[in-house]
């Protein structure tokens, strides 16, 4: 009888079950269809891809003082993208018609706002409430004053010079603040035992959802003009923005609602036996909880928002795509760069929203009680 | 302290009031023209890198500006789109309009306006693919045509082909860069829009040269300034400017002359250039800061639309009265 007493060492898997190969078996070569399919896109990829990095990488033309750089002699496009299009008016696409002396202000703003922002991604900061509620109550008067200007000897830049990305920014930014702000009180009433608070929060909500913001932007510029004593004029980004916050509001009050309907009841009772008063109780327990459960939603509301914000050019604001679309798409001297500017517009959105959601996921993590399961 | 501060802030970015009746007062007040233009037409009203704002409509701005302020570069531009340009002028948030409208009965007539002149003379035209090798509108008999949904180019294009006894195959696009990428991708034989749009649409092409604007033009489009109903020292200023340009051109002043020609003994340009500016409400020298700043309606068009620039269009129509267009301003005297 033979009794072997070593255990006989690990031999490496058959060749077909792991590596490259093994892989490449199943998950892109199982069955006929499968297989069909995988030349199939990879055929697609080749034929989109080489050209697509040809045309936007190797045979572009990245600088250029006239886009006659970009035309061959007798006038014809180049066969390759002409970035210079975008990267000769870029202060443009930057900041619109803000005068180029004055652009120090919306940076400044910009950059104080990065700096009270981050300590706000650290744990250890101390005092997290104070700053955060600086940088919702006190920063936009700063910032607004900045960028508009008229106080403190600096010279007034009048909205209508505020464009590009900068304005994106502002309008996303501003409406993100209100909306929320409006859109949890908007859900809180909403589940009031008040009846008037209640009817007046339903009533609210159902309208501004129920119009698209196209109509709403249409009439804040168009129709309102008409209603107001004549000769009243009114900012017409001020009109813009309000339709843009208060037609969000709807949106995120509904959001938050259902966080606060998927608190257990047991919560808003513990509360209450705790004999916290009804802010204390929301601000305390409930809204805390809820508003961890809606992160998702809310950052997919402030997304949409942020791409909305391109509408404002049916109302002849420049926000980033307008000024790619009608300021550098009607210059004689650039015309027929119109993929290009689209391409760069696109770009931009997608790094933007790509990293919000970035964040938000992070957020989600880090604000994990492991009621998840 | 605080609160007025904060309130005041709130007011002064919101709020600001103009008085309606006299816009001459007003603008002269304020010191500074504010000037309903187009988001964006190339050669009309298109804004340059730095930010300043060029083109023919841009232009009489300008002249309005010079002729009232001494200051062509006095102007605030209000870009406006199509919709929401007549509500502007109505409620004031504008001193006057300029931005490629068609004037016709129903604006003149029913929105509380008034169209001051004419400052290009466009209508609808076609581009076609020269390897069509048609130099006729009327040989396009059976061709595909692209065409921008809901305007009222579709309406004309069909009245043109019913008059004339041809058929076509429409292909309708939603918007103009859509119609001219189907012109380009070889989806039909021409593309019509109108004409001053067809030339900047041209160059937008990745080869240029292989189509052609026809001479034909079937429908017209008179574009002009537009001031508000019910103040006629305004509206007779807004058109004066206008027609110091265009006549300015027939006594041959232009930016670079007026200097010497302002001690002219030619009768017409002495009278042009002196003794009419209280009639209007305006000092003496308001035809000649329009001419020095602005320059007459030739260079005007040369440079933004005309051979200074990339589009390159003729004068067809816009040439004066006197060398075979309709440009016809009465005279200053």
């Amino acid at each position: 009888m033979y009794v072997t007493d070593k255990i006989l060492p690990e031999l490496p898997a058959p060749s077909n079950s792991k590596g490259l190969i093994h892989w490449f078996k199943v998950n892109l070569f199982n069955g006929p269809f499968n297989t069909l399919f995988t030349l199939l896109a990879a055929f697609l990829l080749y034929k989109i891809i080489p050209p697509a990095i040809e045309w936007a990488f190797i045979d572009a033309t990245w600088f250029a003082d006239s886009s006659s750089e970009c035309k061959l002699e007798n006038g014809d496009r180049k066969d390759g993208a002409c970035w210079a299009f975008i990267t000769n008016r870029f202060d443009q696409i930057m900041y619109g018609f803000y005068p180029e002396e004055e652009r120090w202000r919306p940076n400044l703003a910009g950059i104080m706002l990065v700096l009270l922002t981050i300590p706000l991604f650290f744990k250890k900061t101390p005092k997290k409430a104070w700053l955060g509620g600086f940088i919702l109550v006190i920063f936009p008067f700063i910032a607004f004053v900045l960028i508009r200007g008229g106080y403190f000897g600096l010279e007034v830049v009048d909205t209508g010079k505020w464009g590009g990305l900068m304005l994106t920014l502002i309008i996303s930014l501003v409406g993100i603040l209100f909306a929320l702000l409006f859109g949890t009180i908007l859900a809180l009433g909403r589940r009031s035992s008040m009846p008037i608070v209640k009817s007046l929060s339903v009533v609210f909500i159902e309208f501004w959802r129920g119009v698209p913001l196209i109509t709403v932007l249409f009439m804040s510029s168009v129709m309102l003009p008409l209603f107001l004593p004549e000769g009243t004029t009114f900012d017409k980004l001020a009109r813009a923005m309000i339709g843009i916050i208060l037609f969000q509001s709807a949106y995120v009050a509904e959001v938050v609602r259902g966080g606060l309907q998927a608190i257990p009841k047991g919560q808003y009772e513990a509360a209450a036996a705790m004999g916290l008063s009804y802010w204390k109780s929301m601000f305390l327990v409930i809204l805390p909880q809820a508003m961890k459960l809606v992160i998702p939603g809310l950052v997919n509301t402030f997304i949409a928002l942020f791409k909305d914000t391109t509408l404002v050019l049916i109302i002849g604001l420049f926000d980033l795509l307008a000024i790619i679309e009608n300021v550098l798409g009607s210059d004689n001297a650039w015309l027929g760069f119109h993929t290009e500017g689209l391409v760069f517009a696109a770009f931009v959105f997608w790094m933007f929203c790509f990293s919000l959601s970035r964040y938000s996921m992070a957020l989600e993590r880090q604000l994990d009680t492991g009621h998840r399961n | 302290m605080k609160k007025s501060f904060l309130l005041g802030l709130a007011t002064a970015a919101i709020f600001s009031t103009t008085a309606q009746a006299g816009t001459l007062e007003d603008v002269k007040k304020a010191g500074v023209l504010k000037c309903g233009v187009s988001t964006g037409l190339g050669g009309f009203s298109a804004a340059d890198d730095k930010g300043n704002w060029k083109g023919l409509d841009v232009d009489v701005c300008r002249a309005v500006a010079a002729a009232v302020l001494g200051d062509a570069s006095k102007v605030k531009y209000n870009p406006l789109t199509a919709k929401e340009r007549f509500t502007a002028l109505q409620s004031g948030e504008i001193d006057m309009l300029s931005r490629n409208t068609t004037w016709t009965l129903t604006r003149d007539g029913s929105l509380g306006l008034n169209f001051a002149g004419v400052n290009y003379y466009d209508g609808q035209g076609f581009m076609v693919t020269k390897a069509l090798g048609v130099d006729s509108a009327l040989k396009l008999d059976g061709a595909a045509v692209c065409i921008q949904a809901g305007t009222t180019t579709e309406l004309n294009l069909a009245d043109y082909f019913k008059a004339n006894n041809m058929k076509y195959k429409a292909i309708t696009f939603d918007t103009s860069d859509q119609t001219i990428k189907g012109f380009e991708s070889g989806r039909c034989d021409m593309l019509t829009s109108d004409q001053s749009q067809l030339y900047s649409l041209r160059i937008k092409l990745a080869k240029p040269d292989t189509a052609i604007v026809l001479p034909e033009v079937i429908s017209k489009e008179p574009l002009g300034p537009v001031v508000r109903q019910g103040d006629d020292q305004w509206f007779n200023i807004v058109r004066w400017s206008l027609n110091a340009m265009i006549n300015a051109e027939e006594l041959g002043l232009t930016s670079k002359n007026i200097k010497e020609k302002k001690d002219s003994k030619d009768p017409a340009i002495g009278r042009m250039l002196g003794g009419q500016g209280e009639k209007l409400g305006l000092d003496d020298n308001w035809s000649a800061n329009i001419i020095e700043q602005v320059g007459n309606y030739s260079e005007s068009f040369e440079r933004n639309v005309g051979s200074g620039s990339p589009l390159k269009i003729g004068r067809g129509l816009n040439a004066l009265w006197s060398k075979g267009g309709i440009m016809y301003a009465p005279p200053i005297r």
